[in-house]
């Protein structure tokens, strides 16, 4: 290990850094589009609509033409493979709506979670598999970032050592593969925050989980300064007693941070978890104002904390559309 | 893996995160005094001095007597057993000496060797054994922080896995020993300079070994806001033929920490390495220079670097002692500026300034 073979020319590196600083660019973060099909399906069920392809194809329209201002707050969009592909009422391949408001354009490239035997029903996450030839098409049509989603989960025995170096493993094979198709990778190791836990017991798996990711992408010689980082937030399990306040919630987060996230790293987009669209933004503002200095930039990925209220206000109804719109617009300012 | 045993209460975290950060105040970096008896006998005999206590006592009381001047310069000094418990002239120990000039005391502990077998002749690892005893005694005997040195080389087969999963894991057991003892550990990965090797070489080796250094410090629990780092810079072998700028070091060795040294290590004191002092002062200067946002205190852990003019203008004699006094002073003050990136080097080259100061293979 002591040789250095090429992985990335200048140019490649370059292109990566510039792409990853241009998604979190000061006040910007990204909208989380990505649901699966099925995700979108307990979505629409929700507001009492169909899920159908129309549907979904409407919705994602919805967001993507609100109102200019929303470039200034999105940095990036990531698709679900489907929404890549089409277009809106007026014929504009998607892709080319989004990258025309300044916007970068990203790409959920896993298949999924799969489970590891012998384990407390913990998981590693698909999709190697072809994964060269996706990305390099994906890179064809428009995409610039990509996004792979690891999940870990907290229990007495959990997360197993096994989880946690197979889950960093793949993330930085992953990481890999989509650098040397000219996409940045957004890693994400989610600790997801069902339980009773404190916050202290998040804080110490956190780091914990956030160590041997960047081991393994040292390990795998994935370029740092051409990624992006997206962790949970530091947090109480969901069903923990004791409520930690948002500046409580922003110390133990930036703390772990600091102790596993390299400076390299140009920014870190936090999943909002299941978190409310309000608590999301508390949060995201404790973190910022938090006094402990942080090298990279603190930004959000949101799915649901954007999309909530903004789909509650579409229900399905064209008639709503400027209302959605506006909701969805307030969010992203916010 | 998924619980926590607490290791650490908040005030000894408290306690230790403090005293680093004391070690790195702006404009301060450390002394390194802490050559052993071997290599003492090594410098004495550059100025044809006898190698005895008294000659070693005599010689350390120079430079801990520096006037005041040195005072915003020197946040820390590491010594040597037996230095930490002889005497100035007045008869106060050195170690209390020290401390009331403000300045942290430091002790190096490492000790024994255990060769790697079936390596490449790959630098020997010092042992554990009852570290955390001497730790114990070594805090009540007025040491707030240690030092323990791994060396690896570069070679076309080195460093190996095995070494530097090795000295990583070394490092972080005696990290994690030290910090139990009221003891600020100062990590020290060095990689050799020796060797034709370039620039990325360095720089890529670097950033493997400080992954795996960080990683096992990780494992070990180790709480890094209380615990100082000292690598090499990244530079080009000492036999290389091409010379690099600068500019260059600094680059290349600021990228390297920015991939792989947690933002919560509050400072990383980098030693010199058989760089000249005049070198070893720009260096640092141009480092703190880099345009690439730096989110420790970047400061020096020299010794040969800060000394090297004082021990050659001593020569041994007491008559010299002043003058040897002014250039550790002269040294000093240099090195502050440049861990402020201010330092503007005047060209006055010392006694010694621009001599290297390489050794190979150099062990302690």
């Amino acid at each position: 290990m002591t040789h250095q073979f090429t992985a990335l020319t200048p140019e490649q590196k370059q292109e990566l850094s510039s792409i990853a600083q241009r998604v979190v660019a000061t006040g910007k973060g990204i909208l989380a589009a990505d649901e699966s099909t099925g995700t979108m399906g307990k979505r629409l069920e929700k507001i009492h609509v169909e899920n159908t392809e129309e549907n979904r194809r409407y919705f994602r329209q919805l967001l993507f033409t609100a109102d200019s201002t929303i470039s200034q707050c999105i940095g990036g969009v990531i698709f679900f493979h489907e929404t890549l592909y089409q277009k809106t009422d007026a014929g504009v391949p998607f892709p080319n709506l989004v990258k025309d408001k300044g916007i970068v354009v990203g790409i959920k490239v896993d298949k999924g979670t799969a489970v590891l035997t012998g384990t407390d029903a913990e998981t590693t996450t698909q999709g190697l598999d072809g994964l060269g030839e996706r990305c390099a098409q994906y890179k064809k049509d428009g995409a610039d970032f990509a996004k792979w989603r690891c999940v870990l989960k907290i229990s007495d025995s959990c997360p197993s050592s096994l989880a946690i170096a197979e889950n960093a493993n793949v993330l930085a094979r992953y990481a890999s593969i989509c650098q040397q198709n000219g996409l940045v990778p957004i890693v994400e190791p989610e600790i997801l925050p069902d339980g009773d836990h404190s916050l202290l017991r998040c804080q110490y798996v956190t780091e914990k989980v956030l160590a041997a990711v960047y081991k393994a992408l040292n390990d795998h010689h994935v370029y740092l300064e051409g990624t992006l980082l997206k962790p949970n937030m530091v947090t109480a399990g969901q069903a923990c007693p004791k409520k930690p306040s948002p500046a409580e919630i922003a110390m133990a987060t930036v703390t772990a941070l600091r102790r596993t996230v390299p400076a390299a790293v140009p920014g870190i987009c936090f999943l909002s978890g299941g978190q409310s669209e309000e608590d999301a933004s508390l949060n995201l503002n404790a973190i910022n104002q938090c006094p402990l200095p942080k090298p990279w930039k603190l930004t959000f990925s949101y799915g649901r904390a954007l999309q909530a209220s903004t789909l509650s206000a579409w229900a399905g109804k064209p008639g709503n559309l400027q209302a959605a719109q506006a909701a969805f617009t307030e969010r992203a300012k916010v | 893996m998924p619980h926590q045993y607490p290791s650490l209460t908040s005030e000894q975290k408290k306690e230790l995160s403090d005293i680093a950060h004391k070690i790195v105040a702006p404009g301060k970096g450390i002394l390194a005094a802490d050559e052993s008896t071997g290599s003492m006998e090594k410098r004495m005999a550059q100025i044809n001095t006898e190698n005895t206590a008294e000659n070693r006592r005599l010689y350390r009381q120079i430079l801990f007597c520096a006037d005041d001047r040195v005072k915003p310069c020197i946040g820390g000094v590491i010594f040597f057993d037996e230095t930490l418990y002889q005497k100035t002239d007045a008869g106060e120990v050195f170690s209390k000496y020290i401390r009331g000039r403000g300045m942290a005391v430091g002790i190096k502990v490492d000790k024994g060797v255990v060769p790697l077998a079936g390596t490449d002749g790959e630098i020997p690892l010092w042992c554990l054994d009852g570290l955390s005893e001497r730790c114990a005694q070594y805090k009540k005997d007025g040491a707030d922080f240690a030092k323990w040195r791994c060396v690896l080389k570069i070679t076309a087969n080195t460093p190996s896995n095995l070494a530097i999963i090795e000295n990583a894991n070394v490092l972080a057991r005696y990290a994690s020993i030290c910090q139990m003892n009221g003891i600020v550990p100062i990590v020290e990965p060095e990689i050799l300079p020796d060797g034709d090797h370039d620039l990325k070489r360095s720089q890529y080796v670097t950033e493997k070994v400080l992954a795996a250094v960080y990683k096992a410090l990780s494992d070990h629990h180790v709480y890094l806001e209380g615990t100082l780092l000292k690598p090499n810079m990244v530079t080009a072998g000492q036999a290389c033929t091409h010379k690099y700028s600068p500019q260059e070091i600094a680059m290349a060795t600021v990228t390297a920490l920015r991939r792989t040294v947690p933002p919560a290590v509050p400072g990383v004191t980098f030693l010199s390495g058989g760089q000249s002092e005049e070198d070893a002062s720009i260096n640092l200067n141009a480092i703190n220079q880099c345009p690439l946002p730096k989110p420790w205190a970047l400061t020096f852990s020299y010794g040969r670097a800060l000394q090297a003019s004082a021990l050659k203008t001593w020569a041994g004699k007491k008559e010299n002692a002043k003058a040897a006094q002014e250039e550790y002073i002269k040294r000093a003050l240099n090195n502050s500026q440049a861990a402020l990136g201010k330092y503007v080097s005047s060209g006055d080259k010392g006694s010694a300034a621009s001599e290297s100061l390489f050794i190979a293979g150099h062990a302690y």
